[in-house]
């Protein structure tokens, strides 16, 4: 009897985890051994048919899906960082209703893509805030059109405005929080030996937020090559990206191996991302356990 | 190196009044020690002066420079953090060095520089480590040292020593009052260790509760404390205080603290002439105090009490004995180590040229009132 | 000199304050607009003149409601539901054994689980389709809680973790001494010690079932969630629809916001680390 309580006391830890971990193992090992079957058979034999159609149907947009999020990608995230630091440096220093201002520029946090896609839209549509605000000072006597498939850069634009308006926020409290752990000392001991404030971002600051500068940069790469809602909402297929070719696929053709490669994609760049991660987050879990 | 002038300086976090209008003239190349309990406002007022913190009412002056508003990096301090403050990215040497790249020294001045200033701290074996790889004790020299190697107006220091060993520290001690006088700069010292206070300061400003409650020579404070808290603060074991009622009959002084009687002489008429009849609080401390066979024979004025022994401190140097007088109790501090017994008589006398009394509502000392905020 | 470092003091200080000011505006008008829109009668929303609307009518929002809204809602909040039981009963005794265990290959595991939470949960949604079709449960609202709960287990883990080491070891230690077992500390001392974080966490795997639209939009035709409801229909309607359904989406997620402010930045710092 004993030795059985010792039994349960020393495989009890793993007997808790185990669930949680067959359950995520099974979610997504299943789907991908799934996604490879669907994407290279074809009534269950193997075949190319689907990667054929994806690279060379006239009816894919496949390259055009590659290269524009990477571009969304390159444009939204560089943007994002800097601002978020920005902001994160703001923030860091003392003003009335610091906690107030707080809140609410973090609001964006709780707002799904497809939601902060409908809120821009109804600044940016012809009839739009914006618009109305522009034409009523006079600064432009014509809407600024931002939707249709004729003003494709300008639907890029606001796609690059939401994400940026929605998804800066992540980023921001990611560096506020690794600021905030840097002792308020440190920043003045270099204040008080006569560094000037570009001196103390570069020396101090910097330096000592580089692990949430990382963080922050991998975690908002991996998400966004997953954009999918904003694009949606605000210019449909107009600008094509992975998610949403994997979605139009799938729901509007049932192309189901087709569907399963674009996921399959996004998976791949993604696992790249996340080991890149995971090794660098290692090395510093490691060093912290030091 | 220029004086330093705080003109009512008071700063408030929310509801808690940190610094409650501080006057304080700081001479030129003068080493003042702000001494003081936990939490009395000592590093605020240290902040207020490095320009890290803007008091919300009274001024800062560098000589004739007003500075309230100035940024820190415009002032020339140079600080050592109570916390501090070593950067944990980088090495020690880059740590020491980083006052010196900021004013663009030049290279080998600036090794120079950083190795005398490690030599001087005994951590020159310590320049390539990580601050993690370091002991407290150990931060807190690099501390130092970086706050040392430039020449800044003034140097502030919080609480510089206190995380190093007894032995390390009394040499410390000396050595920072050594470069100090070198090379005379206006030094403003936080320390709540009375000791240090004591053997280091040019002048001791005695804080509490965000007010400074005497400024003066060590020696001063220590012989002539101008309120209740300057007397209990400074001196091991704490003076001793009594209530005790003033009787004034035909030029007569007598103080009675129910337990026993002391006849004052006619000195202190002047002084007690207008509390006959109230009570005030009389302080002693416990040197002050000789059993029977102690006296020095300088001690010419003498009142004898007797009491109990009721427990005895044998710290070798010294004997500290408690004693009962019936009501209260009375320390009794005798150089050289000496035996009693618990629980027999001794007979003490309270020195009466070292008696101090105090107002029992204000708590002001009566005797060196004029004392109070002397500059 | 004085009054030149004050005037430097005040430019400073009015610099911050107008920096903030711009990100605040920035970040809270679209909300405002886009919150009068959704209530702006159709004549002052297509009048040029007028900016901020005069007219207000609930017509836009009445109308998405009946269009299939408010089954969408009960829908969203099913599977939201759901999510939080199947995560958390699946999440917590992991988390605890994480915060509360030393065995060996901890370190690998946690890691593992923070691996597993990188992996972009979209992707699953495809071929989910195929097994849900065999299983039945393509088209259902449990079928969509199942894989919400994948993507929100990883956090759930995450975040409990950190919650129940929050909770001194001596506090339960001490209760094992005055004679409760394992299990009875567990569940009367630590559990409501760490409640209110719980909650918090509870609330935020809501906010991210409410907010998925992918993986909902793909496993269902019929029994839409909001988001999968709203890319698919709400899309063809005119604009002030369109903003009915933004107000719609965003004011749940902005009331849970506002009741569990306390905790949500340090969440975020835990869960985005
Ligand atoms: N940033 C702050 N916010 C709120 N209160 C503060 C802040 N800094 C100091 N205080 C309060 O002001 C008072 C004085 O603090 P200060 O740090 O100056 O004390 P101190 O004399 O240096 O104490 P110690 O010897 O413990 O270092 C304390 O009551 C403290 O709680
Ligand atoms: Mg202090």
């Amino acid at each position: 009897m004993p030795n059985h309580v010792s039994f349960v006391e020393k495989y009890l830890p793993y007997i808790l985890i185990a669930p949680a971990l067959a359950y995520m193992l099974f979610f997504i090992g299943y789907p991908l051994a799934e996604g490879l079957h669907l994407a290279f058979t074809v009534n269950g034999v193997f075949s190319l048919q689907n990667v054929e159609y994806l690279i060379s149907s006239p009816f894919s947009k496949f390259w055009d899906a590659l290269t524009d999020t990477f571009l969304l990608v390159l444009v939204i995230i560089p943007i994002q960082v800097a601002i978020a630091l920005g902001l994160a440096m703001l923030f860091n220093m003392k003003f009335p209703a610091r906690h107030v201002a707080l809140y609410l520029v973090i609001l964006p946090l709780t707002i799904s893509d497809v939601a902060a896609g409908l809120i821009w839209y109804s600044m940016l549509s012809a009839n739009g805030f914006f618009n109305k605000i522009l034409l009523n000072i006079g600064l432009i006597h014509q809407p600024i059109y931002f939707f249709g498939y004729q003003y494709r850069p300008m639907e890029f634009l606001a796609i690059v405005i939401t994400e940026v308006w929605r998804a800066t926020a992540i980023v921001f409290v990611i560096l506020f929080a690794g600021l905030q752990m840097i002792s308020r000392d440190h920043i003045e001991a270099a204040e008080v030996f006569g560094a000037t404030p570009w001196q103390r971002l570069r020396y101090i600051v910097f330096p000592m937020l580089k692990p949430s500068l990382q963080a922050a940069l991998l975690i908002r790469t991996l998400f966004a090559f997953q954009i999918f809602g904003v694009v949606w909402v605000l210019a449909g297929r107009d600008i094509p990206i992975l998610a949403g070719e994997a979605y139009y696929e799938q729901v509007e053709l049932h192309h189901t191996g087709v569907a399963a490669i674009y996921a399959l994609i996004i998976a791949a760049i993604s696992i790249s991302i996340g080991y890149v991660y995971i090794k660098l987050f290692k090395a510093q879990y490691l060093e912290e356990g030091r | 190196m220029v004086d330093v002038h705080l003109k009512g300086i008071v700063k408030r976090f929310g509801k808690t009044i940190a610094v409650n209008g501080i006057n304080l003239d700081i001479r030129d190349g003068e080493f003042i020690v702000l001494l003081g309990p936990s939490g009395c406002g000592k590093t605020t007022t240290l902040r207020v002066i490095a320009g890290l913190e803007k008091p919300d009412e009274g001024r800062v002056l560098f000589g004739d420079r007003d500075v309230t508003y100035l940024p820190p990096r415009e002032r020339n301090v140079s600080m050592v953090f109570q916390s501090y403050a070593i950067w944990p990215h980088m090495k020690v040497y880059d740590n020491i060095a980083f006052p010196l790249k900021i004013k663009k020294f030049p290279k080998e001045e600036i090794d120079k520089r950083v190795k005398w200033a490690a030599e001087l701290l005994q951590i020159s074996e310590l320049l390539d480590r990580y601050p993690h790889q370091l002991s407290g004790g150990q931060r807190q020299r690099v501390a130092v040292a970086r706050a040392i190697v430039v020449e800044p107006d003034v140097l502030l220091m919080d609480e510089p020593l206190s995380n190093l060993d007894a032995l390390l520290r009394v040499k410390m001690r000396s050595e920072l009052k050594k470069l100090q006088r070198r090379i005379k700069v206006t030094t403003i010292y936080v320390t709540h260790d009375q000791v240090e206070a004591m053997t280091m300061g040019d002048r001791i400003a005695v804080m509490n509760k965000g007010k400074i409650q005497q400024v003066g020579r060590p020696d001063e404070i220590y012989l002539r404390p101008a309120n209740v808290f300057v007397a209990g603060f400074v001196g091991t074991p704490q003076m001793n205080f009594f209530d005790a009622t003033v009787e004034i009959k035909d030029d007569e002084i007598i103080l009675d603290a129910s337990d026993f009687k002391v006849r004052l002489p006619k000195d202190y008429l002047p002084v007690l002439q207008e509390y006959n009849g109230k009570t005030v609080i009389v302080g002693i401390r416990p040197e002050h105090i000789y059993p029977e066979g102690h006296a020095p024979t300088t001690a010419k004025k003498l009142s004898w009490v007797e009491g109990t022994v009721d427990f005895v401190e044998a710290l070798g140097s010294d004997t500290i004995l408690h004693l009962n007088t019936g009501s209260m109790i009375l320390v009794v501090k005798i150089s050289g180590s000496h035996r009693y017994e618990i629980g027999s008589k001794v007979k003490v006398a309270l020195d009466l040229s070292n008696i101090h009394v105090f107002d029992k509502e204000s708590q002001v000392s009566l005797l060196y009132k004029r004392q109070r905020g002397v500059q | 000199m004085v009054e030149s470092s004050i005037v430097r003091y005040y430019l400073r200080k009015l610099v911050i304050a107008a920096l903030v000011i711009v990100v605040v505006v920035w970040v809270v008008t679209p909300f405002i607009i886009s919150m009068l829109y959704a209530f702006s009668s159709k004549d002052d929303y297509y009048s040029p003149n007028i900016i901020i609307p005069i007219h207000y009518t609930i017509q836009h929002v009445k109308m998405l409601l009946d269009l299939g809204a408010t089954q969408a809602i009960i829908n969203s909040v099913i599977v939201a539901v759901i999510t939080i039981l199947l995560s958390f009963a699946l999440g917590l005794p992991a988390g605890y054994a994480f915060a509360k265990f030393a065995f060996k290959g901890k370190d690998s595991l946690k890691l593992l689980i923070i691996g597993l939470r990188m992996f972009p949960i979209l992707v699953i949604a495809v071929p989910l389709v195929t097994l849900y079709i065999r299983l039945g449960l393509n088209d259902t609202l449990l079928g969509v809680a199942l894989a919400h709960t994948s993507m929100a287990l990883p956090f759930v883990i995450i975040i409990s973790s950190s919650i129940f080491a929050g909770v001194p070891k001596e506090l339960e230690e001490a209760a094992m001494i005055f004679g409760l077992d394992r299990k009875g500390a567990f569940f009367r001392i630590t559990m409501p010690l760490a409640l209110p974080g719980l909650a918090a966490a509870a609330i935020f795997t809501f906010i991210m079932s409410w907010n998925e639209v992918f993986i909902a939009s793909v496993l269902t035709l019929t029994h839409r969630t909001l988001p999968a409801f709203i890319l698919t229909s709400a899309m063809a309607a005119p604009d002030f629809i369109k903003f009915a359904a933004g107000f719609i989406m965003i004011l749940p997620a902005m009331i849970f916001v506002f009741i569990a402010r306390k905790y949500l930045i340090t969440m975020w710092g835990i869960t985005l680390k």
